[in-house]
């Protein structure tokens, strides 16, 4: 007559529950995953956010457009250039007025670099996340002459409130077409190293290649844009459906694999660094000459509704505002590409282990703020 | 038959490491070029070097009111930088004192700058019409007491530039 205190056999079969964050490194953020486990493996995942919402769309009625555009910057802040563009373009749908054609250009070259900036970090924040710390030095690395060239023009490194409606805050900085070239070829070299560090690593591959499968029909069904979508074959670049500033432009490609698993996430968002890179080529010695910001007496909105989406780093933002024809905006809405993205974890990371959870997140590449706003 | 596939089996074993012996050697590699080539490292030693430190002439780090030699500034007290900023960091108090004219006008009393509520957005900057704003480049705003990041940004004892120089300019060609 043997008692054991815990029963294995029960104790196999028994789901528990436990809590990743909202203080989780590989959240990079207050987000909180329920998530019900079996043994290792992930039964299902509740994620709770809120934890950092201020209220921005609500905060913005109360704020004229040029104000409450520094918000924007808050939601994807490794976006912050795009965000910005969203809400200008939309202002300016909505006033019918174009602005230039060097203002276009000069905005679709701050997106790009923003673009790979915020590619960069998530690669470095990827890398380690699934334990090769390395990675994080050689990203940041490279990311900090964008940034330097954001501050040089700007003033900011990270949340810059440049582009407004109307045009832009400043104009260009004499040295920024001439360090944006020069960024152009040092990461052009600079480039194949992260493909030598990690894309070929093998403890990288096996932890990635197949995990967390995502069909197109889930991510058409779900949502998922941007890179996250692009990697189960949904085409769903907005720069290429809708152009919008300089796009119409430049010739690039979208980039696009069918196969859908965390690697092939991994691969578009590599890819996208050296489209963005083309883009940049193409676009930087032929800034045209224009004015900088519009005349306009007042910058509101006519009666109506309005909506403008654009393709940040993540997916598809868009700005919706009602306007009853006053200087604020009656209501504002962002669609912002993180929090549809967000809802795929439960159905990609189903049956995986607890360990995956951190590759298939990390691979979605979340921005908190820009789920809870 | 069974032998080959064996043999493919051990084949393929040995292939997958050899790969990933090889995959990390790869990436090793790049660690260790830069290992030894120390002139290649980029990391900057702060504070240590504070005093070589220097941030680009836009860099927005804090506002601060143009003052000239004479402890002079540009401020008419027009509000409109308080009024274009979102958050609430600008005061502008003013008060009534007699010009050069004899006449009364609005003075700048005490310019507040809130800088525990200012996000740098610059639309204070843009809306001033004296072009009597601009941003330092001081970033060390860390203090112990955050009634310590309210400022007054006009120096004491600090008068309005007189613009008589200014006004005079436009009418001389029409004379
Ligand atoms: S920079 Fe923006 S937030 Fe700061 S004081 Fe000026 S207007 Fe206000
Ligand atoms: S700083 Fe400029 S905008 Fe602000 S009150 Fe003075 S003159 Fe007016």
């Amino acid at each position: 007559m043997e008692e054991t205190l815990v029963d294995i056999d029960f104790k196999e079969k028994e789901e528990y529950i436990i809590n990743m964050g909202p203080q989780h490194p590989s959240t990079h953020g207050v987000l909180r995953f329920e998530t019900c486990l079996q043994g290792e493996k992930v039964k299902y995942i509740i994620p709770h956010c809120g934890y950092i919402h201020r209220g921005i769309e609500k905060m913005s009625e109360s704020l004229t457009y040029p104000q409450l555009l520094h918000l924007t910057d808050r939601m994807d802040y490794l976006s912050a250039h795009i965000n910005n563009e969203a809400v200008a373009l939309c202002v300016e749908n909505a006033m019918e007025v174009e602005v230039s054609d060097r203002v276009k250009y000069i905005r679709t070259i701050l997106a790009e670099l923003s673009r790979i900036a915020s590619h960069q970090l998530w690669w470095s924040a990827f890398g380690m996340d699934l334990g090769a710390l390395t990675t994080f030095f050689y990203g940041l690395r490279d990311r900090e002459k964008i940034l330097d060239i954001f501050e040089e023009t700007t003033g900011s490194r990270l949340i810059q409130s440049f582009i407004t409606p109307g045009g832009l805050m400043a104009d260009i900085h004499p040295n920024f077409q001439r360090r944006v070239k020069e960024f152009i070829t040092y990461f052009r070299k600079k480039l194949p190293e992260y493909d030598q560090l990690l894309t070929g690593n093998v403890i990288f591959r096996e932890r990635t290649l197949g995990i967390g499968y995502m069909s197109k029909e889930d991510a058409i069904d779900y949502a998922v844009t941007g890179p996250s979508g692009r990697g189960s074959g949904f085409h769903c670049d907005v720069r290429k459906l809708a152009p919008y500033s300089a796009y119409p432009f430049v010739q690039f490609n979208e980039i696009t694999y069918t196969e859908g698993d965390t690697y092939h996430r991994y691969l578009v968002r590599m890819k996208e660094m050296w489209e963005s890179l083309n883009i940049l080529e193409q676009l930087v010695d032929n800034i045209p000459q224009g004015e900088i910001m519009l005349n306009l007496k007042a910058i509101k909105a006519p009666k109506g509704e309005y909506y403008q989406r654009v393709e940040t780093a993540r997916g598809e933002l868009g700005v919706y505002i009602v306007s009853d024809g006053a200087p604020t905006p009656a209501r504002i809405k962002y669609r912002s590409p993180n929090f549809s993205n967000l809802f795929i974890l439960n159905k990609v990371s189903a049956n995986h282990k607890i360990a995956d959870l951190v590759a298939i997140s990390g691979s979605l590449d979340l921005v908190i703020p820009d789920i809870d706003r | 038959m069974a032998l080959l596939t064996t043999l493919k089996s051990i084949g393929n074993y040995f292939r997958e490491i050899y790969n990933g012996v090889t995959s990390l050697a790869r990436g090793m590699r790049v660690t260790g070029k830069y290992f030894i080539q120390p002139s290649s490292i980029v990391t900057q030693q702060y504070p240590e070097n504070r005093a070589t430190l220097k941030m680009f002439d836009n860099f927005k780090g804090e506002l601060i009111l143009k003052h000239t030699e004479d402890n002079e500034h540009f401020c008419d007290a027009c509000n409109n930088c308080a009024r274009k900023c979102p958050n609430g960091s600008i005061e502008v108090i003013s008060k009534r004192e007699e010009g050069p004219d004899g006449k009364t006008r609005r003075v700048l009393d005490k310019y507040i700058y809130h800088l525990d509520m200012c996000t740098f957005c610059g639309l204070c900057v843009q809306a001033c019409d004296q072009s009597a704003l601009e941003f330092s480049n001081e970033f060390e705003h860390a203090v112990f007491d955050r009634n310590n990041l309210i400022k007054q940004l006009n120096h004491p004892d600090s008068k309005v530039v007189e613009k008589q120089a200014e006004t005079k300019e436009p009418n001389t060609p029409t004379v």
